[in-house]
């Protein structure tokens, strides 16, 4: 079951829904009754996107098109800006396939945008790194509010490779940004981060499973959530340790904060352990703004409104630190701080 | 400067200021002394207007303003400022984002123009070195992992940078070893002047001996029960609360 399957099919019942164990919290069958006919050719000029000026080459793909093909070869970091819109509504699948050679090195400014149509748009993203090879993913996804949004990756990984991404979401009416990754062991290593800002009744899916497959490789997750108004955050994190993968080193953390009584937040950590010799642990912490924090803030002269941002911005602010390409840090740390505005 | 008039105020539904009278004219330094459970603290969050402590009668004016219908930053803005006795830690914030932020809104609310960043940084320095803080502490976000001498430090500095007219100081004496005390009262005093006034609570008459006051009250259950010249602190510190508590 998936959104993919449905569009390619146009039947409903290929759609993902609560009874698929992934997908309870992010209910696509019971919310789409027909799917929408499929998006008009886009005519006018693409929209660029929040990345376009950092990169060598910027990529504009508007309600799908040719299959989308990146290979790094150079061991010269090379800084590609991808940027999916969905304009006029309708429904559109795109996929993408990225490949970064032996010891070559891949910035990709990945984005997302919607304009206020409904639409259902999917992704798939196929990313592959050689030995030796490092990618860093920072994705901002900004959805129409009527928008219905799935981008999957599947992500390989060779011996020694390095893989770090940064999934940043503001929601839609349904949006779901996954990550799949297959993990050789051998040196390689992982960094898993996100955040959602959600506000009104926009709903964001951050769903991760990593299989560490072989001896000695390391994962480390971190991701953080602001709910207000009604919204709706979920995270499913799963990290799988195989057989046999001894000496594997796997951290996730979740923390989030509901600031709302009618907002929720939906999570599952996961650690599958199937090897004996690991170093694994999960966190997963659920609370609001501290209520003696923003009366000491306020008590030195700084309106309630701004005292909140602050707070909001410096737990959310853990996660933006850690994305290492400077230029995307100061796009991603602008962009949160625009949603958490008052 | 500061008027209290017969202030009653709950917290919980609890009464815990019954009827607190009190004047600190501009220029002068009170001390208010009192048991544990006095009302002490209470008196300062209702004052600076924290959520919870309700004021169900009497009124509290700064300068004939009424304190009471201001939210906490517009009391701050006005010149209010309480030097906790706990200093809240803010995970995430620098200390300099932080008071930064605390003076442009001060500034902002009083219809005066924003501190450039050279002239915010070259005064933090300047009061940083007075009160022995490491400049490259304050790059570290506010509070988190700071001692509890480094905390009070940093509210004197911010007391020092925000540079207001009324101030509180709630034990801040707790917590400090003496030569910290001795770095923190220099900085109260320097911020003494005929146009700023300030209420200092303390529990010992210690601190007394580095900010000397110009009258000394004493607060029991809610009410003011005795006042008089700093002679007052050093009775109480040999006779003890036993009499006033029992008065009250």
């Amino acid at each position: 079951m998936t959104l993919a399957a449905a569009l390619k099919t146009r039947d409903v019942t290929q759609l993902p829904g609560k009874r698929d164990e992934d997908w309870r919290w992010t209910d696509l069958r019971g919310l789409v009754r027909a799917l929408p006919e499929p998006s008009e050719p886009f005519a006018g000029e693409p929209p660029r996107g929040p990345f376009a000026d950092l990169a060598g080459l910027p990529i504009h793909v508007v309600n799908a098109s040719d299959p989308v093909v990146i290979r790094a070869k150079s061991a010269e970091p090379y800084v590609v800006a991808l940027h999916f819109a969905a304009l006029g509504g309708g429904s559109h699948a795109a996929t993408a396939r990225i490949e970064v050679a032996e010891n070559a090195r891949l910035i990709l400014l990945e984005s997302y945008e919607g304009d206020a149509e409904a639409y259902v748009a999917d992704h798939a993203l196929s990313i592959t790194l050689a030995p030796g090879a490092s990618l860093e993913r920072v994705v901002l996804a900004a959805d129409g509010e009527l928008g219905i949004n799935v981008s999957t990756a599947q992500v390989t990984l060779s011996a020694g490779a390095r893989y770090a991404q940064t999934v940043l979401t503001d929601g839609g009416r349904r949006q779901r940004i996954e990550t799949r990754v297959t993990h050789p062991g051998a040196g390689a290593d992982l960094r898993l981060d996100g955040a959602y800002l959600l506000a009104d009744k926009r709903h964001a899916d951050q769903t991760t499973e990593v299989l560490h497959q072989g001896v000695g490789g390391t994962t480390a997750q971190l991701t953080k959530g602001v709910v207000r108004d009604q919204s709706r955050g979920v995270f499913q994190g799963r990290i799988v340790v195989e057989e046999g993968a001894d000496q594997t080193d796997a951290r996730m953390r979740h923390q989030a904060l509901i600031l709302s009584d009618q907002a929720e937040v939906d999570a599952r950590p996961e650690l599958l352990i199937f090897a004996d010799d690991v170093s694994c642990a999960h966190g997963n912490t659920i609370g609001a703004l501290d209520d003696e924090a923003l009366f000491y803030m306020r008590q030195r002269g700084i309106p309630e409104p701004q005292a909140r941002a602050l707070l909001m911005a410096a737990f959310v602010g853990e996660v933006i630190e850690r994305i290492e390409h400077a230029p995307a840090r100061e796009i991603a740390r602008a962009w949160v701080a625009q949603r958490l505005e008052v | 400067m500061l008027h209290i008039e017969n202030l009653h105020a709950q917290v919980g539904g609890k009464d815990i200021i019954k009827g607190l009278t009190l004047d600190v004219p501009a220029g002068e330094v009170h001390a208010i002394m009192g048991p544990n459970g006095a009302g002490k603290s209470t008196l300062s969050y209702v004052l600076t207007g924290r959520s919870g402590y309700e004021v169900t009668e009497g009124s509290a004016t700064l300068d004939g303003e009424d304190l009471l219908a201001l939210a906490p930053n517009e009391r701050a803005a006005k010149g209010l400022f309480l030097s906790f006795q706990y200093p809240l830690e803010i995970p995430g914030v620098p200390a300099l984002t932080f008071l930064r932020t605390a003076l442009n809104a001060q500034r902002k609310a009083r219809g005066e123009a924003e501190v450039s960043a050279p002239e915010f940084l070259k005064l933090v320095r300047i009061k940083a070195g007075e009160l022995k803080i490491d400049f490259e502490m304050l790059k570290r976000p506010l509070n988190v992992g700071f001692s509890g001498g480094e905390k009070k430090r940093m509210e004197i500095l911010q007391m020092a940078i925000l540079s207001p007219r009324f101030l509180i100081l709630d034990e801040t004496d707790s917590g400090l070893d003496i030569d910290a005390l001795k770095i923190v009262s220099e900085g109260v005093n320097a911020v003494r002047s005929p146009d700023r006034a300030m209420l200092v609570i303390t529990h010992y008459q210690r601190l007394l001996d580095y900010i000397k006051p110009d009258r000394v009250h004493v607060l029991a259950a809610g009410r003011i029960v005795a006042s008089g010249g700093p002679e007052l602190a050093l009775q109480l510190e040999a006779e003890g609360y036993d009499k006033y508590a029992r008065a009250a």
